[in-house]
């Protein structure tokens, strides 16, 4: 549904996105991943026509959002939930949206209700909201004219964990319907759940894409957390097959999948309490991915 | 360290946009005319000009009176060019700047893509009010010329034909639409009203020093003055040379800058 080609961006020598291709499908859920300042937001605002692009070319539905009618029936935006007047209140934001549109005030309503701003709340002005209210509204403004393309900056920016969790399930239930979801974020923990397709991003440049799954067979190391009745005795079975072990918590971690732990185990007959894959291995590929692209040169090391 | 390929466009890849109707001009023209007034500041804004208007015309009518002075409509409406001329341009830098300052413009750029039907828009949504303005300054103005002979005594006296109103509201057009040109000149509420104020106050008095000064300019100074220019439209009936004089300066100091602003807001990188 959205379809980004050789996309280009330069800012006199400075490139903030450099040649990316990527499409979203309908029905699915697309991450768009990367730390701050790495061209996610560019690339969102030369989707909408807010930035021109340098070279290369963003289609939607195979349109130019540009030549879209009344784009705000088919593709919902929210690129920055600050981005409201002060002044107006949660509804009358809305209301400006919905008679731009020329959608009925009765629609404002039934978002109001989806994101779950009591009427008290909607007739605060937007400066006396927190980052979370504002964020729902924001959520609330992209949905208002039934869009079948989603477009969302940093949308769990400022949420707390229960709205987190709310908009999951809210984009999930939207996919699972047929539309399109285009959400970036820095956290890859808020994406890497209800995304179907992954995008990292670093210095302007797409350096990884694909599900979890691939995502890590592309990165090739695994480890495994596991916690016996009598660790010695495991992790000595698991030296002896040549597995690097470590102790980790309660438990140990070991420098390999899960399975052969197992068999380790059974082997020897030992009791596991907890046997896991090292979750982070998707952090630790996406903070290697995006490293040299992040702001702050923090554990780098010296220099090979 | 690209793994997966990318799909091949699904079926309903393809956006139907055919039954959807662009968004109309009056549409955009109403949703603009709401937002002059649906905060805080906006509706503020528009409440002072009518309420300053009416406090300089009640002023007007008592100093009249306790002095015994003889007046007619034209004094009133004189008076009540003041305070509209200072603050209908502070509206229509606003109209413009506020987008800016509160960077509403990138929700509402997305929502109308087409810059230049939104920047018309606001500007058709700045000249009703400018009218609106006009014809509720028009009927304070004939309320208290009205009360004006009823207290004194004196015959009330009119005077003031279809061209007046005319040249009063062409007036307050320019006004407004200087605001709003300084508006998009600067997209920033406080320069842009400083830099009006600076055009519409200091640079008649610096073009009439020079005017003085120098025999030269003296020639060309009612070419350029717009303010000058504009003088003639409160005592009303103007001459052929008075109407080209505001032509050619309306062209270099309201024509241009809301050109140059214009094309600065349909290039702008809007954050």
């Amino acid at each position: 549904m959205i379809k980004v080609e050789g996309l280009t961006k330069t800012y006199g020598g400075f490139t903030a996105v450099d040649d990316v291709d990527f499409v979203c499908q309908p029905g699915t859920v697309t991450g768009f991943l990367g730390p701050n300042g790495a061209g996610k937001t560019t690339t969102m605002r030369i989707m909408v026509g807010l930035t021109p692009a340098s070279r290369g070319r963003v289609t939607i539905g195979g349109h130019h959002y540009k030549d879209i009618p009344n784009p705000g029936r088919h593709v919902g935006v929210l690129l920055d939930a600050s981005a409201q007047h002060a002044g107006r209140t949660g509804r009358e934001v809305l209301t400006v949206g919905a008679r731009t549109m020329g959608l009925p005030d009765s629609r404002v309503d039934e978002m109001l209700e989806l994101v779950s701003l009591d009427a008290k709340e909607s007739k605060r002005r937007v400066r006396n909201y927190s980052l979370g209210m504002r964020q729902r509204l924001g959520i609330a403004h992209a949905l208002l004219g039934e869009p079948s393309v989603l477009i969302l900056d940093e949308p769990a920016n400022g949420l707390d964990p229960a709205g987190i969790r709310w908009m999951r399930g809210l984009l999930k239930e939207y996919a699972e319907r047929g539309g399109t979801v285009l959400l970036s974020s820095h956290l890859l923990h808020e994406v890497e759940i209800i995304a179907d397709e992954m995008i990292l991003i670093g210095r302007g440049r797409i350096v990884a894409r694909g599900d979890k799954k691939s995502l890590l067979a592309g990165a090739g190391t695994t480890a495994t957390f596991v916690t016996a009745l009598d660790n010695e005795a495991l992790a000595a079975g698991l030296k002896d097959k040549g597995f690097a072990v470590s102790s980790a918590g309660e438990g140990l971690r070991v420098e390999t999948e899960p399975v052969e732990v197992g068999r380790v185990a059974a082997d020897r007959s030992l009791v596991l309490t907890d046997l896991r894959a090292a979750e982070e291995g998707l952090e630790d590929l996406f903070l290697s991915l995006t490293s040299d692209s992040q702001r702050d040169h923090l554990t780098e090391g010296p220099a090979a | 360290m690209t793994t997966a390929p990318m799909a091949e466009p699904a079926p309903g890849f393809t956006l139907d946009v055919s039954g959807t109707r662009p968004v109309p001009f009056s549409r955009l023209v109403n949703v603009e005319l709401r937002k002059m007034a649906d905060t805080r500041a906006g509706r503020w804004l528009l409440i002072s000009i009518a309420a300053v208007t009416a406090l300089v015309l009640v002023i007007q009518l008592s100093v009249v009176l306790s002095q015994g002075l003889f007046v007619e409509l034209r004094d009133f409406t004189v008076a009540m060019n003041t305070p509209m001329g200072v603050l209908l341009p502070v509206l229509g830098v606003m109209s413009v700047s506020s987008e800016w300052g509160q960077r509403t413009a990138m929700v509402t750029f997305t929502l109308e893509p087409s810059r230049l039907k939104l920047v018309l828009a606001k500007f058709a949504a700045t000249m009703l009010v400018a009218v609106a303005a006009v014809v509720v300054g028009m009927a304070l103005s004939v309320v208290l010329n009205l009360v004006y002979g009823s207290l004194s005594g004196h015959h009330v006296i009119w005077g003031f034909g279809t061209p007046d109103v005319f040249y009063v509201l062409l007036l307050h057009i320019f006004g407004m639409a200087s605001g709003f040109a300084f508006g998009m000149l600067f997209l920033n509420t406080a320069a842009g009203i400083v830099v009006y104020f600076v055009y519409s106050f200091v640079l008649p008095g610096l073009f009439q020093l020079g005017a003085a000064l120098m025999g030269w300019f003296a020639d060309l100074q009612p070419w350029i003055d717009f303010g000058a220019a504009q003088n003639p439209l409160i005592d009303g009936n103007l001459t052929g040379t008075q109407w080209a004089h505001l032509a050619v300066s309306g062209l270099i100091w309201l024509v241009l800058p809301l050109a140059v602003g214009a094309w600065r807001v349909l290039r702008a990188e809007v954050k």
